[in-house]
């Protein structure tokens, strides 16, 4: 049976596509980004037992060489994921897509479909297939939450079961995409044309940083100047809640004014791109 | 000092609010009506509350005129004819609605204002009727100067109802609460969208389960003070509670309880609402020379007895030995069982019983999920709420609700506080709405996290209105100061919020 490492599952979001959606957050992602506020979602455990003794509720063990994690004594109090040196979490579970399934058919009454997320879902887009079809059986929509890093041209089956996919383009000149992420743009802008062209494109999203007033612009610019008015734009202030320290040190401690971030919805919007917003 | 020098001296009462504590304070002064020492000693324990409805109880509590009747016929009493046009019709409600009495002295139902209002509007510029409407508004703001004054709207969509929702967010009054009447055959997405855009920003609406309420009452019902329930042209004589914590606190078991304790709290309950029933038909002037009966607004045989209870969810985590409520009734189904169990048997038993009048009901009465008052702390939630400080994910919440909400054809409802970004996603909130009223839910109600009109229990308020309290002056509303309470008490605004950042990335 197929399975795949799920951080957490969340049965109501309003922010992860159009309604009301089940969102499932997958572990792991091939990018390393700066700005990551949920940092524990990067890797996979390393099963190093580094957590284990620290955790005050005692709902962390080493067995087999093996971490494990019992979420009825959890108590949430995050000391795990702070102390983990290799940005993992001990809190993931390896899921069956039954096993998802039974969460979605829960929520089903209350949703229009679901989002998955991550980390980087397509990291299991045979998963993801699998599930999908299954999510589209019972009437839902089912839409991809991605960074970019996957070939989509590659994976027709995937998109065929698929509603769209909402796409970071966190930056398109290469050297600032591959300091921001460890990983080049190149292929984020690809898959950006590739989905435009085979119209499941849902939204694209981009972070402003305070002050990078060049990298701002010449990104929105990019963005707006390709997708016009065939998808949403959402303009995102960056945050410094949860990101690492040493990283705030390079983007900074300060939350991205909200007029400045306003601007850039602006200029989108002069460029064509009418269904871009801030939040 | 005396209680009526209290009264008197006390800064923060405006006149009328005066003229009706001392009119309360004069009914408490009679003996006429006595119940059991039984009674008496259920109630000096607090297993019993009468909600300080009054000792000898002069109107029923709740009063739903057939205003229908009042626009084809007028009202010889008031010398009304019926309205030709719209200012005349707005002119006919502010009149009566100042003669139609309460518990509270003020009207509990204003009518399906869109339906009584729709012909006479379509007969005028939408900006002129626009107006009117707004100056009707502000005169049942400032003169009905009570939260539970309440009107409905829906289930279908009219210009009426689009003018009174642009109203209401325009306006950010407290009164009247609103109910959109909700059925997914009649009521369009682009409609409840609206209203739930409304709700956002003033905290109303509430959505009503339509066809349950219909298949309860029949098509012509009320919803009426908070989420009250009600037969339109009747009402409700009186409305008593069990505080299910205190009528628990004596039992040796949950069995012990089921099987002994509360049926004899259940049956003196009765006992106290037929008595009060039989002195409202029999004795007051009500049912004999009020206009409203004679002139046929009202129909005796229309109005039935809620009977309300209260704390089930402590109850229960009391009866399992469950100190951390957030361990128990809502999260835990051994104690969500028990409430089931409980609820079970006071159906059963308040439905086997034969009450006096009642006659459109088959001599019953009706459950009602009581929604807490302002003095009643911690120890008893709202009706089968789940304790605010324990509520699950708001999707096992709903799960809860759906199981209970059926018991009470004469109201409950839960309220969900949604975090600011919900503002841009309204249609994020409909499919909840949708599949919980589907699924068994009765009555949904919802406000943003920052705005000042806010849902306490079930009423609204304003929150500068209760900053007013604070600093001594005097609040308009005569309802701020429960919500003053129940948010010292009760921390009735502490409920969870329905988060965005729960699922944010970025």
């Amino acid at each position: 049976m197929r399975k795949a490492p799920v951080n957490k599952i969340i049965p109501f979001s309003n922010v992860d596509g159009p309604g009301n959606r089940t969102s499932i957050f997958f572990q792991g992602c091939p990018f390393n980004c700066l700005f990551c506020h949920n940092p524990e979602t990067i890797h996979l455990c390393a099963n190093c037992g580094k957590c284990v003794s620290s955790c005050p509720a005692g709902a962390l063990s080493l067995s087999h060489g093996q971490v494990r994690w019992d979420p009825a004594s959890c108590i949430q109090c995050d000391t795990c994921i702070r102390i983990c040196p290799h940005d993992a979490s001990p809190r993931v579970t390896f899921m069956t897509v039954e096993e998802v399934m039974t969460q979605i058919r829960r929520s089903r009454p209350y949703i229009n479909g679901i989002t998955t997320s991550g980390g980087e879902c397509t990291l299991y887009h045979e998963f993801l297939r699998e599930l999908f079809l299954e999510t589209k059986a019972l009437g839902l929509t089912a839409l991809i939450d991605s960074n970019g890093s996957l070939d989509f041209s590659r994976y027709p089956d995937l998109l065929a079961v698929s509603d769209g996919v909402m796409l970071d383009v966190k930056a398109v000149r290469s050297e600032w995409h591959q300091e921001l992420t460890s990983f080049p743009a190149e292929p984020v802008l690809r898959n950006l044309d590739f989905l435009l062209t085979c119209g499941k494109l849902q939204e694209v999203r981009t972070l402003i940083f305070p002050g990078r007033d060049l990298e701002n612009e010449e990104t929105v610019r990019y963005v707006a100047g390709h997708i016009g008015d065939r998808c949403a734009y959402k303009i995102i202030r960056y945050r410094p809640f949860g990101v690492r320290e040493r990283f705030q040190q390079i983007l900074g401690d300060e939350t991205t004014d909200a007029a400045y971030a306003e601007t850039y919805a602006e200029l989108a919007r002069s460029l064509g791109a009418a269904g871009a917003y801030v939040v | 000092m005396s209680a009526a020098l209290n009264i008197i001296k006390d800064p923060t009462l405006t006149y009328r609010q005066e003229v009706l504590a001392l009119a309360r304070l004069g009914e408490s002064t009679d003996t006429t009506l006595r119940y059991s020492d039984a009674y008496y000693a259920a109630k000096a324990k607090g297993a019993l509350c009468d909600l300080n409805e009054g000792v000898m109880p002069y109107r029923p509590r709740y009063i739903c005129p057939d205003y229908e009747l009042l626009f084809k016929k007028g009202c010889e009493f008031l010398e009304l004819d019926p309205p030709a046009d719209l200012l005349e019709a707005v002119n006919v409600l502010e009149i009566f609605y100042c003669h139609v009495p309460s518990i509270t002295a003020y009207p509990v139902y204003l009518g399906d204002l869109d339906k009584l209002l729709e012909p006479f509007v379509l007969r005028e510029d939408r900006s002129y009727a626009k107006k009117v409407l707004r100056l009707f508004l502000r005169s049942i703001d400032k003169i009905q100067t009570d939260s539970f004054v309440h009107a409905d709207i829906g289930p279908e969509d009219t210009v009426t109802g689009r003018l009174l929702l642009e109203l209401t967010e325009e306006m950010q009054l407290a009164v009247p609460n609103l109910t959109l009447r909700y059925d997914p055959e009649k009521t369009s997405d682009d409609f409840a969208l609206a209203c739930i855009r409304c709700m956002l920003k003033t905290a109303k609406p509430s959505f009503a389960n339509h066809p349950m309420f219909v298949r309860e009452w029949g098509e012509r019902y009320a919803i009426a003070s908070c989420y009250n329930g009600l037969s339109i042209g009747g009402g409700g004589f009186t409305l008593p509670r069990m505080r299910l914590y205190e009528c628990a606190l004596d039992a040796k078991s949950p069995e012990d309880f089921i099987e002994n304790r509360l049926p004899a709290y259940i049956d003196l309950q009765l006992e106290y609402m037929d008595k009060r029933v039989r002195f409202i038909v029999e004795e007051s002037s009500f049912f004999k020379t009020n206009f409203l009966v004679t002139e046929g607004f009202v129909d005796q045989a229309h109005f039935t007895g809620m009977f309300g209870v209260v704390g089930l969810a402590e109850c229960c985590n009391y009866l399992l030995g469950i100190t951390d409520n957030k361990k128990g009734f809502g999260m835990n189904p051994e104690a969500t069982a028990l409430g089931l169990r409980i609820m079970d048997a006071i159906k059963e038993r308040v439905e086997k019983h034969v009450a006096p009048y009642c006659d459109a009901y088959d001599h019953h009465y009706r459950l009602h999920a009581q929604v807490g008052i302002d003095t009643d702390g911690m120890d008893d939630s709202p009706g089968t709420r789940i304790p605010i400080g324990a509520e699950p994910t708001m999707l096992e919440q709903l799960e809860v609700n759906e199981k209970f909400h059926p018991y009470f054809p004469t109201g409950t409802g839960d309220i969900f506080k949604f975090e600011e970004t919900y503002i841009r996603t309204p249609e994020a909130i409909l499919p909840i709405i949708k599949g919980s009223l589907a699924n068994g839910l009765r009555y949904f109600s919802g406000y943003l996290e920052n705005n000042d009109v806010v849902r306490v229990t079930g009423y609204l308020v304003k929150k500068s209105e209760i900053e007013k309290l604070r600093q001594n002056k005097q609040s308009l509303n005569q309802v701020t100061v429960f919500g003053k309470g129940a948010q010292d008490g009760g921390h009735a605004l502490d409920r969870r919020v329905q988060h965005h950042e729960e699922s944010s990335r970025q």
